[in-house]
């Protein structure tokens, strides 16, 4: 097999040099009751180009050349070329963790930059080298509160996605950390009169999504206050990292968990992507997830190393802050290139360019079609409602070569024909006037989908 | 290595020093060269109770965390902050580097400690040194 | 005497600042077309929402970029480079079609809530891996979803916990032998178990006396990694399995030392109730310095029911699809469906070998393993007589008569141009050096290491000080973690130098 170095011969020197017969002696401890007899039932051994050939198959099967409109926590962005061509090197795609410094400073010293941009970025104090994503980061950033506060229920934003929010349900339920929904106002908001009754002595965080699942900015300071007067932590999560170029951070929150895959990750069919948890010195023991510093070696020169070790499984066990261990270090490397390559300008020019295409796409919905949730900023997703059933306008469109926005009803039923609809720099002006203009044709008539249109199996 | 024969010991390497009121715990100088470089120490709030035998903070070396066991039960008068920013008082000098000082709920748990000499054998078998 | 290092050698390297010691205002890497629709007035629109400032991040040239990050990689040691010889980590060579397979225009912009009918592809890449791993593990069915292997540990104590709830109540402790790996006792601890400890015996595996007395009703299941962390394969599974099983309890197995078995013997026929599996590890996708992993977990037919949602299921039509209706499911371990781009890439390596390829591929492992342990014997202190599989535990029982640990050794060893292998771990060895080469080492790779473990125990007793003061060769010393966890320093600021 070509991937192993070793010749009849070498295999046969080995077995000499151990002392044994055969391969079968090496595995003479295993019970005989128990050997496999037989090949695997996997597929034959493919050579190199038959494999490519599957993969590419596999790639048309998935098509490609469409437009795309969806966004809901997973965003098509450019990748700069370079991100590629760096992470390909093989001291960092085939690197082991960094646990031994001396001979991983260049892992070290590319995640420290990452924590300080994240840190800039989010305008929190410090940051950690990745959680697996923005899900999971929000789930250990709530865990994070509980801790700290030492109280148990969490009051949850409606308007948080809500795959975030069943991924939440799942690690809560087993830490007795009872989860109270604040629903949404008619701006799309957190509803702040529903959020300060649910607030109780007992609250240990209110976490909320800015912008939100809908692409509307909630009104963060007006949330921390409520929070913070019950002695609540507050915990902003955001999916749509390109936000931030714009969009004033979140300030007031205690803890920000991140979803960074927006910075140069591919959207890759759902992962891998990359969370990272922000906050505020104080709280940096409590932090899950790996943390590199900066510190010197036994000439004074500077170096970097992993720290505040203790925090994790290898050392603390059952008592550690979380059971992470890998993380999404090479994807954290893809979003610090893309960081690095945007940085300070341009940043904020491609958070214009995503603003401008909502904008223009918001505004010609709106003339066919009603654009819901007014009265309050949004970046660069909006919702659409119309009298036709988004499943039936998707499947339609489709034909077009353009991928419409996500169905709404199966999430938020209340909201009827609803569709959230995202525009990146990647959007063209001829994709929007495109899809306006299809979904327009049917409005006016009602059509309900079909069972084919609906994609979800339902028993 | 001596150890103040005014204090008491535990097995698990803590020290009280008491008036028959109020007592001041650390840590022994075995303790702290066990774990090497210490990093941080955590140490409960004025005020909170501790219960002899179970753990009320704990202390970090980089790559190891040790629980701190009460010697005694009482309510937590003083914390040493001075171990907050400088933890390596502790191995600078464990027996005055003290970590809390609390009122004695029942002075007679210090009765079934060891005395400094008790503990200094103890150590010796422990592989100490 | 100084011994010959014949692995690696100094050589002039560049030295790199920070980037943002680089940046400088008007300097740009990137540039976006024209826009294509109309401007807007974004404090018209954002209010008291827009974002003034972007405060220090960097602005820096593209050339900058290539040259800051392509000589921080010439800083790191990698796979690429030579062995790693880390346990448990099984470092093997991560294949570069995979890449290139994961690249595929198709795959790699595929939204995950794109239609099923332009997901096909994808879909059926999710089912052959999950065809491939079920036959590789023995078992009946498996989630992808878990991102890594300490949340598949995660997924599989849930998994757990709603099956003992479904057949009266959840118990409460999980049984952890002294020997796991720090998620173990983590996980349990997360999923709102209690954890007890399983001595090892005298071999370093599961005492079976004392798990017959520790198990009974309460405790919900057993966490074991077969091969153990001392690479040795329990064989008493058989007993452990029937102990556990009597009385209700489940046994979850570790896949963390699948290297061993995968093509040899498959733990859903001894006995194993559920897994994970570390893609990472086994399956060749690349570590990048830390991740991203893959953990998905195996089960046996009777867990099916509490699979995380959705589940990939063929439709009427014959289509591929996710099922969401699944009323007993213990919900979702993370948002959409997985570390998809590993799933893609474990695959591309499973058809890359085969099912001759994969026994190979154990076999070779195993083989290399031995070697190594015949190699080092006499010069290392072996704490278990008992055969190892793809791993060996040496301790440096014989060296700490010097004043000289593990950890000092490994640094030695990065002297000789490799990388540490596992120190201090498993603790139920003082002193640990855990070794597993995996199949990817050559004997020429494997004769170095040996050579050079040997000069060092050499150099420990004729000159401890220069183990004690390593490494000498590499850019930075040992640096000083002590200040690093003192006074933490997490970002740089522009005050700092």
């Amino acid at each position: 097999m070509r991937y192993l170095p070793k010749s009849p011969a070498d295999r046969e020197a080995l077995l000499r040099a151990i002392g044994a017969r055969s391969i079968d002696d090496l595995f003479a401890s295993i019970p005989a009751e128990y050997k496999l007899d037989r090949d695997l039932k996997v597929p034959r051994q493919m050579a190199e180009s038959e494999i490519v050939d599957w993969f590419r198959e596999r790639s048309r099967e998935n098509g490609d050349g469409y437009a795309t409109f969806l966004g809901a926590g997973a965003y098509y962005h450019y990748r700069p070329v370079i991100i590629d061509s760096l992470i390909s090197r093989g001291e960092f795609l085939t690197a082991y963790t960094p646990y031994q410094a001396e001979i991983s400073q260049g892992t070290l010293q590319s995640i420290f930059e990452f924590q300080s941009m994240i840190c800039e970025l989010t305008g929190m104090e410090v940051a950690n080298a990745s959680m697996y994503d923005g899900s999971t980061a929000a789930a250990e950033a709530v865990m994070m509160a509980v801790r700290l506060t030492g109280r148990r229920s969490v009051v949850v934003g409606r308007s948080l996605h809500p795959e975030y929010r069943e991924v939440l349900a799942t690690y809560a339920f087993h830490q007795q950390m009872p989860l109270s929904l604040a629903g949404f106002g008619e701006n799309g908001r957190v509803d702040l009169k529903a959020l300060e009754q649910a607030i109780t002595e007992e609250t240990a965080c209110v976490l909320i999504q800015s912008p939100n699942f809908f692409g509307t900015i909630e009104d963060v300071a007006a949330v921390a206050d409520l929070a913070h007067r019950r002695g609540a932590m507050l915990v902003v999560s955001i999916a749509e990292a390109v936000s931030l170029g714009i969009v004033e951070p979140p300030r007031q929150a205690d803890v920000i968990a991140m979803e960074a895959q927006s910075f140069g990750v591919p959207l890759g069919f759902g992962g891998p992507y990359c969370g990272v948890i922000a906050t505020r010195e104080q709280f940096v023991r409590q932090m899950p997830g790996r943390l590199v510093g900066q510190t010197t070696d036994r000439n004074g020169k500077r170096g970097f190393v992993l720290t505040l070790a203790t925090r994790e499984q290898h050392i603390r066990r059952e008592k550690a802050t979380s059971n992470i261990c890998t993380n999404q270090a090479l994807v954290a490397l893809m979003v610090n290139i893309f960081m690095t390559v945007y940085g300070k300008i341009g940043l904020r020019e491609l958070a214009k360019q995503n603003l401008a295409k909502a904008v223009y796409a918001a505004q010609q919905f709106g003339k066919h079609a009603k654009v819901l949730f007014p009265g309050a900023p949004r970046f660069n997703e909006f919702v659409v409602e119309t009298s036709e059933d988004p499943h039936a306008i998707n499947s339609r469109i489709l034909g077009h070569k353009i991928v419409g926005g996500f169905p709404l009803k199966k999430f938020y039923p209340e909201l009827g024909n609803a569709a959230l609809w995202c525009c990146t720099e990647m959007t063209t002006r001829t994709a929007i006037d495109t899809a306006v203009g299809l979904v327009a044709e049917s409005e006016g008539s009602v059509k309900p989908a079909t069972e084919a249109d609906v994609e979800e199996v339902t028993r | 290595m001596p150890y103040p024969s005014d204090f008491k010991y535990t097995k698990e390497h803590e020290w009280i020093k008491s008036d028959g009121r109020t007592a001041t715990i650390g840590i022994t100088s075995y303790a702290q060269d066990s774990l090497g470089d210490i990093v941080f120490v955590d140490l409960p709030k004025p005020g909170s109770e501790i219960a002899a035998g179970k753990t009320f903070g704990s202390v970090e070396s980089v790559k190891a965390v040790s629980d701190l066991y009460a010697p005694a039960s009482g309510a937590v008068a003083e914390v040493n902050g001075e171990l907050a920013t400088a933890p390596e008082k502790i191995n600078k000098d464990a027996h005055s580097a003290w970590m809390v000082k609390i009122t004695l709920k029942d002075p007679g748990e210090l009765n079934s400690l060891m005395s400094a000499a008790d503990y200094e054998k103890f150590v010796a078998e422990e592989g100490g040194h | 005497m100084t011994h010959p290092t014949r692995k690696a050698t100094r050589h002039v390297n560049q030295n790199e600042g920070l980037i943002f010691e680089k940046s400088s205002p008007g300097k740009a890497a990137w540039k976006l077309p024209p826009l294509d629709v109309p401007e807007v007035d974004t404090k018209a629109l954002l209010g008291s929402s827009e974002r003034k400032d972007l405060g220090n991040l960097p602005e820096v040239s593209e050339i900058e970029i290539i040259r800051h990050f392509t000589r921080l990689s010439t800083w790191n040691y990698a796979i690429d480079l030579g062995m790693y010889p880390l346990g448990s980590c099984t470092m093997k060579y991560n294949p570069r079609v995979n890449e290139v397979v994961s690249r595929f225009d198709g795959l790699a912009n595929a939204h995950p809530y794109q239609p099923g009918k332009i997901s096909q592809g994808a879909l059926r890449i999710i089912r052959t891996i999950s065809d491939c791993l079920i036959e590789i593990t023995g078992m009946d069915a498996i989630t992808l979803q878990p991102a890594a292997g300490a949340h598949g540990e995660m997924t599989g104590l849930l998994l757990v916990r709603a099956y003992q709830q479904s057949k009266g109540h959840p118990r409460k402790r999980i049984l952890i032998p002294d020997s796991a790996h720090g998620t173990n006792p983590a996980t349990a601890a997360m999923v709102g178990y209690a954890v007890e400890n399983l001595k090892s015996n005298a071999q370093g595996m599961v005492d079976v006396g004392a798990l017959a007395a520790q198990m009974n009703e309460d405790v919900a299941a057993l966490m074991l990694t077969n091969p153990n962390t001392l690479g040795v394969f329990e064989q008493d599974i058989h007993k452990i399995a029937d102990i556990m099983h009597a009385k209700g309890g489940l046994l979850y197995m570790d896949g963390a030392n699948m290297n061993a078995l995968v093509g040899k013997v498959r733990p859903g026929d001894f006995g194993v109730d559920l897994m994970h599996l570390n893609l990472h590890k086994t399956f060749s996708t690349p570590h990048g310095g830390g991740g991203p992993g893959s953990g998905p977990v195996a089960i046996k037919k009777m867990l099916e029911p509490f699979l995380p949602t959705p589940v990939l299921v063929t439709k009427p039509d014959g289509t591929l699809g996710f099922d969401y209706h699944r009323p007993q499911s213990v919900g979702r371990v993370r948002a959409f469906y997985g570390n998809f781009g590993m799933f893609v890439r474990a695959l591309a390596y499973t058809l890359a070998n085969g099912p001759d390829g994969l026994r190979q591929t154990t076999e070779d492992a195993v083989l290399n393993a031995n070697y190594i342990r015949k190699g080092l014997e006499g010069a290392y202190d072996l704490p278990y007589s008992t055969p190892s599989m793809h791993e060996v535990v040496f301790s440096d029982k014989l060296q700490v008569k010097k004043g000289v640990r593990t950890m000092d050794i490994a640094k030695r060893l990065i002297d000789y141009g490799f990388h540490p292998y596992t120190t201090a771990f498993p603790l139920i060895v003082p002193g640990a050096l855990m070794i597993e080469p995996t199949e990817s080492e050559s004997k020429e790779e494997m004769d170095l290491f040996i050579e050079a473990m040997r000069f060092i125990a050499e150099e420990v007793e004729e000159d401890p000080e220069m183990v004690l003061t390593a490494p000498h060769t590499t850019r930075v010393s040992r640096l000083d973690e002590v200040a690093a966890a003192r006074k933490p320093v997490l970002r740089w600021k522009p005050s700092h130098s």
